[in-house]
């Protein structure tokens, strides 16, 4: 199997700079929040590392985050100016019909998303000046398919469970870029053993 | 990241593991004479089978999509066309021909020059009904089903059935577009 072997390095971009108390210093804690959604608007999994504020409960917060996603998918492809045929704003769009966005970013997160065109979503919110994540979302989406649609124990649909014991282990401090990275693969690789 | 859609199973078919043809042969031979054991008809078994295929193809299609590097298909010729060279190359090491389009475009036929589920097989005068590789109908309904699309799968000639080649339907009913599944009042 290929690891990453994309680009993964860090482009600095000029940017607000982050109010304080944001996870700043490009050497730590680079990833928030994991979601994976899939085209029901279930969870299969969140995971969160870095995550100091919260406002809503975890079923609330991942429907908005999912009605998030939704919206602007609609809205990109709405405004895309290459696109002949669009329909209305609002009215469902076909999977792989209009254009799609893999990333945005604010001057506090950034959020790197991908869509598989089976619905299944993974979205990563990390540090704002994190570089491009496609082939790491791509590569989790491999790892997904290794450990999670092929564990035959695994009812599709359902949520990714993880126990204890792994839950325990991501609560690690200090990671880098490559870090977050290869928690991820620890995180996807251990879900076949719950 | 121009995703260029594969015009053949190659290279994904060299990357995966494989199996012995002649054990998934044999394999599948078990399940299928079990099936008629255990449920006498004919007809239960051309369920039972599709029904299993279906439940494959639910898990197979990411898979599919993980590995082959396709993002998505314009319309529905491309996906036959994708199905029956990538994806047939890819799981079972065969490819098969995509002919027969109605004037719509929405059905078509997939014909199996190859097919590596018979191998020693021949059917008795008590399996008439039988659809034996039904299996296969099953996995692509239920892998277009995840991409949304719905799909009728059936076999039109069957070897086994003294045919001359493997030929299935494949019929698009429709395609479902993506709904918010969230309702406002919850």
């Amino acid at each position: 199997m290929q690891f990453f072997g994309g680009s993964a390095a860090i482009g600095i971009t000029p940017s607000p700079a982050a109010p304080p108390g944001t996870a700043t210093s490009l050497s730590g804690n680079n990833a928030n929040m994991l979601y994976i959604f899939n085209r029901n608007g279930v969870c299969l999994l969140y995971r969160e590392w870095h995550r100091p504020l919260r406002t809503l409960d975890a079923q609330q917060d991942q429907k908005l985050m999912f009605g998030l996603l939704f919206s602007l998918r609609s809205f990109t492809a709405k405004m895309d100016p290459t696109s002949v045929d669009k329909g209305n704003l609002g009215v469902p769009l076909l999977p792989g019909q209009g254009c799609s966005y893999h990333s945005f970013q604010t001057n506090t997160y950034k959020l790197s998303f991908m869509e598989s065109p089976s619905g299944i979503k993974l979205i990563l919110v990390t540090h704002p000046k994190t570089g491009d994540l496609r082939d790491s979302l791509r590569y989790m989406y491999n790892l997904y398919v290794e450990y999670v649609v092929k564990n035959p124990i695994y009812v599709p649909g359902s949520a990714i469970k993880l126990n204890k014991g792994q839950l325990h282990q991501f609560h690690v401090q200090s990671y880098g870029k490559s870090v977050i990275k290869e928690r991820l693969v620890n995180i996807l690789v251990q879900m076949q053993l719950s | 990241m121009a995703p260029v859609i594969p015009r053949s199973g190659d290279a994904a078919f060299a990357n995966v593991e494989r199996v012995n043809a002649e054990l998934f042969t044999l394999t599948y031979g078990a399940i299928v004479r079990q099936l008629l054991t255990d449920l006498e008809e004919v007809e239960e078994v051309n369920k039972q089978l599709d029904q299993m295929g279906y439940n494959i193809g639910v898990r197979l299609i990411d898979e599919f999509l993980a590995k082959s590097n396709i993002s998505r298909c314009v319309d529905f010729k491309e996906t036959a066309e994708v199905i029956a060279k990538v994806g047939f190359k890819m799981f079972l090491g065969v490819t098969a021909t995509v002919t027969n389009w109605d004037a719509e475009g929405t059905s078509c036929s997939l014909v199996l020059s190859e097919n590596p589920l018979v191998g020693f097989v021949e059917l008795p005068d008590t399996c008439h009904g039988l659809y034996y590789c039904n299996i296969l109908c099953g996995v692509i309904r239920g892998a277009l089903e995840m991409v949304s699309m719905k799909t009728e799968v059936t076999w039109v000639r069957d070897m086994l059935h003294g045919d001359d080649a493997y030929e299935m339907r494949v019929k698009l009913i429709k395609q479902v577009p993506e709904e918010y599944p969230y309702k406002d009042d919850e």
